[in-house]
């Protein structure tokens, strides 16, 4: 009976032990010097790419933590001095100009901030930008002819669009968009036209439910990144895509190009170790490598690195001219976005 | 009832059941507190917006219909089975129970992944029909056999026909097992964020989320959880409500003989049918894409991203350890609290129980949150920790594992542990040498559902999986998500593997599904 008795505790402390076994390995994360904590609102499969390339590269390790810009901003916000972040790695600037507006990022490296066009990092220096996406109107040729498609974002609330178009407020793309009108058309006029959209428009979760949407005939046009028309040609296969893409031109804030950029958090410990990944992100090697991959659709900032062959050459876009600092941290936008009752 | 007990409950024992309801009622305190700072007029403009409105109507709607159209599906097939001499009845029995182990995300992506035309409420009515509608054909079949034929026979020999039987006899005994499943549709379709995320069909759940993504404050999202705990709470009161209704006794005690099967004739073949198109569109679908996406790997559709055997391994890997982990707490949980409620009364008792139950009215996506919220708040150690994340799948599957370890600690005769008393061992060695031993099986068995719930668990898991741990379930939606659905097919393939393999192995060992 002892031995029995004996088994029987030993049962009861092995079932302690194990919960915390299997509990500890993330219990704790000291400073590890050659493990950075990156905190991304980029799709995980560009992540995963430039991560595994960094560490081959460097040798130091990279643990990612995904969500979207607004819900990581948040955080950061929350978790201040406590953040178990180093890097956040983002697909729009404002939540940067956000986290720096709260002091919490820390100035990158001057030779880093020298490999991109100085009008795509902000003049704080506090972040860099790695990457640029256009705004774009995805469109059913079976549904809609080229040529009856607005010259300007802004008509699209006008009454005969009425189900016509497909919108995605709640997609962290769409915010940067709004606040680009509202640097544009002030306060006024931004308002009517989302009250507008909210008229004409279906609503969809993200960006990827609207061009699928579109895609299939549900909706005869739509507002996305031209990234996500990009990728779901690439998975469907371009013949079988029946959606297509539409630029806006001449400035329209339809055309808006947005800075997908990255930061050092100021109460990183690693903060050589987040420099590294910072050059890294912006260098040619790497640059090279996204714009070559099939998995972003993003354009290069890096002088003289190729966009993929699928997207319009920068040089032919038309986006509007709006510094950082004036396209802001999306806050105003949001609150326009609630009073037009779109999320 | 009295309040208190007519033994002394140990010190200890109250303790460990005392922590259980506080880390159920926790979460939903701390929701409603920051509901509450949102203020009467916030309040008021965020709830009556034109989005509410149409959130709740498509939610409602799509209950209904659900409702509706799996009452009709898994009444014929549970009549069909109990009722008829259909061939192959009890393989159809058991693939009319499958769909439940392969998780409704897991159904949604086979289905978005075949055409995005399904992006809709009629995908979304399709895929939470075939994954919830046996959750309505147990009970019923349940019934169906526990019913005393003679009913039945007597209506028939009276002169009835057929139909006239069904509708006047046995769909009456059927009622409060269908009801029952109804409401337990209705609390799923309620709760279900990962199948209808991946549609992109919005209902008050993925709204909490997309808030979450969107907003700087919490109060918003809190204010939106509180409205859905309200509504779970409310089904589950008109579940137990029709539990009590209307309970169809037999007067005679013993064995129920079976009823006489009516004979299919001509029919056969249409049901034959009706059973072999349930099937294509539960299982044949969803296991047909996984499948062909798995074979699409290395043509044109890896090229958005291709999953990697390493990355294949560490997902399963961290699935594993978290579903162990997260079934230990549960059980650590569950077992003192299931004792308690089987070896002492009182009032106080009740309440500790029940309040455990409550949790089955907190959606996934809102305990995540306030759990999120309550650790960066107050209790830092723990936040993104892995042993956080498992308390969270303990408050999640409480009430399943509570409702086995009761079952099994009652079946054990209260005789045996009195002589281990008499005999001189203290309540915390009879419990361990005596109890534990003789209810065993039953315990096993609880573990093992919470075990594959834990596996199937997507929610909680995507909001609060520590830094660094990417599980099966986060790879599926991050890679559907983004519509790389290849890259997603292997690790929905182990998803549903371990899925369906836990509940065979559950269903062999403990004939959970009768005719395995």
């Amino acid at each position: 009976m002892t031995h029995l008795n004996f088994r029987r505790r030993g049962l009861a402390f092995g079932l302690s032990g194990a919960i915390m076994a299997l509990a500890a390995p993330t219990l704790s994360y000291a400073a590890d010097p050659e493990v950075l904590t990156l905190y991304s609102a980029q799709h995980e499969q560009v992540i995963d790419m430039l991560t595994a390339a960094f560490t081959k590269q460097t040798g130091i390790k990279v643990l990612s933590h995904a969500g979207e810009g607004p819900d990581i901003a948040h955080q950061l916000v929350q978790e201040g001095s406590a953040s178990a972040a180093d890097i956040f790695l983002t697909e729009n600037s404002p939540e940067l100009v956000l986290l720096d507006e709260k002091k919490l990022l820390a100035p990158v490296d001057p030779k880093t901030l020298a490999a991109v066009p100085p009008q795509d990092s902000p003049s704080s220096g506090h972040w860099v930008g790695v990457l640029a996406r256009e705004n774009v109107l995805t469109f059913n040729p079976k549904l809609i002819a080229e040529t009856e498609l607005p010259a300007s974002l802004l008509d699209l609330a006008d009454p005969k669009w009425k189900g016509k178009i497909a919108i995605a407020p709640s997609d962290s793309d769409f915010l940067p968009l709004v606040s680009a009108v509202l640097v544009l058309k002030g306060q006024e006029a931004t308002l009517a036209w989302l009250k507008g959209l909210k008229a004409n428009a279906q609503v969809f979760d993200d960006d990827e439910g609207v061009v699928a949407a579109v895609d299939r005939g549900a909706a005869a046009t739509g507002i996305i990144n031209s990234y996500y028309w990009a990728r779901l040609a690439t998975e469907q296969g371009m013949a079988k895509t029946q959606a297509q893409v539409y630029h806006f031109d001449n400035g329209d804030a339809g055309a808006l190009v947005n800075i997908s950029g990255a930061a050092i958090l100021a109460s990183s410990k690693n903060k050589d170790a987040a420099q590294k990944f910072l050059a890294f992100l912006v260098s040619k090697p790497t640059q090279s490598m996204l714009a070559a991959s099939d998995v972003d659709f993003e354009y290069p900032l890096a002088a003289g690195v190729p966009v993929n062959a699928m997207m319009k050459p920068r040089s032919e876009l038309h986006p509007p001219v709006i510094s950082l600092e004036a396209l802001g941290d999306d806050q105003p936008a949001a609150a326009l976005l609630r009073e037009a009752g779109l999320i | 009832m009295r309040w208190k007990p007519s033994r002394p409950i140990p010190a200890a024992l109250l303790a460990a059941a005392l922590l259980a309801s506080l880390l159920v009622l926790a979460p939903i305190g701390w929701t409603a507190v920051l509901a509450w700072g949102v203020g009467a007029a916030g309040a008021r403009m965020l709830l009556f917006r034109p989005l509410v409105g149409e959130l709740l109507v498509n939610t409602l709607a799509l209950i209904s219909c659900t409702a509706m159209v799996a009452t009709v599906i898994a009444t014929a097939a549970a009549w069909c089975v109990e009722r008829t001499d259909l061939p192959g009845r009890h393989i159809w029995a058991v693939l009319a129970v499958v769909p439940l182990a392969l998780p409704s995300f897991i159904t949604s992506f086979a289905w978005v992944s075949l055409s995005p035309a399904l992006q809709d409420f009629g995908g979304a009515l399709l895929v939470v029909t075939s994954s919830y509608f046996p959750l309505i054909y147990l009970p019923v079949a349940a019934a169906l056999r526990s019913m005393d034929p003679s009913l039945e026979e007597t209506a028939r020999s009276l002169g009835l026909g057929l139909w006239q039987v069904f509708a006047r006899v046995t769909l009456p005994h059927l009622r409060p097992a269908l009801l029952g499943g109804i409401l337990l549709v209705a609390l799923n379709t309620l709760t279900e964020f990962g199948a209808f995320a991946l549609l992109r069909f919005r209902t008050l759940t993925t709204e909490i989320f997309a808030i979450y993504r969107t907003s700087f404050d919490n109060s918003e999202a809190a204010l939106f959880g509180i409205l859905l705990i309200l509504l779970c709470v409310l089904c589950l009161m008109a579940e137990s409500w029709s539990r009590r209704q209307a309970r169809y006794d037999r007067i005679a005690r013993g064995v129920v003989r079976p009823a006489s099967r009516v004979a299919l004739g001509r029919l056969r073949l249409p049901v034959l049918a009706g059973f072999g198109m349930l099937s294509l569109v539960t299982l044949g679908v969803p296991f047909g894409m996984i499948l062909y996406w798995l074979t699409q790997h290395n043509s044109a559709a890896t090229s958005v991203a291709a999953a990697n055997l390493p990355d294949v391994l560490s997902a399963t890997w961290a699935s594993l350890r978290l579903a162990l982990g997260g079934t230990a707490v549960t059980m650590a949980l569950a077992l003192p609290l299931g004792f308690l409620a089987t070896r002492y009364d009182g009032r106080l008792v009740a309440l500790l129980e029940r309040t455990a139950y409550l949790s089955q009215g907190m959606p996934g996506i809102v305990l995540a949150l306030a759990m999120i919220s309550i650790t960066i708040t107050l209790l830092r150690p723990l936040y993104q920790s892995a042993f956080l994340l498992m308390v969270v799948y303990a408050v999640l599957f409480l009430p399943l594992a509570l409702v086995s370890v009761r079952a099994a600690f009652g079946q054990v005769q209260r005789g045996l542990e009195e002589a281990g008393r008499a005999a001189g061992l203290g309540w915390f060695a009879t419990v361990w040498r005596v109890l534990l031993p003789l209810a065993g099986p039953g315990l096993g068995a609880a573990a093992a559902m919470v075990f594959v719930s834990v596996i199937t668990e997507l929610t909680a898991t995507l909001l609060m999986a520590p830094i660094g741990t990417r599980t099966l379930a986060v790879q599926v939606w991050a890679n559907t998500t983004t519509l790389a659905f290849a890259a997603a097919a292997p690790y929905a393939a182990l998803m549903a593997a371990l899925s369906l393999l836990s509940a065979w192995v559950l269903a062999r060992r403990f004939g959970l599904v009768r005719g395995v």
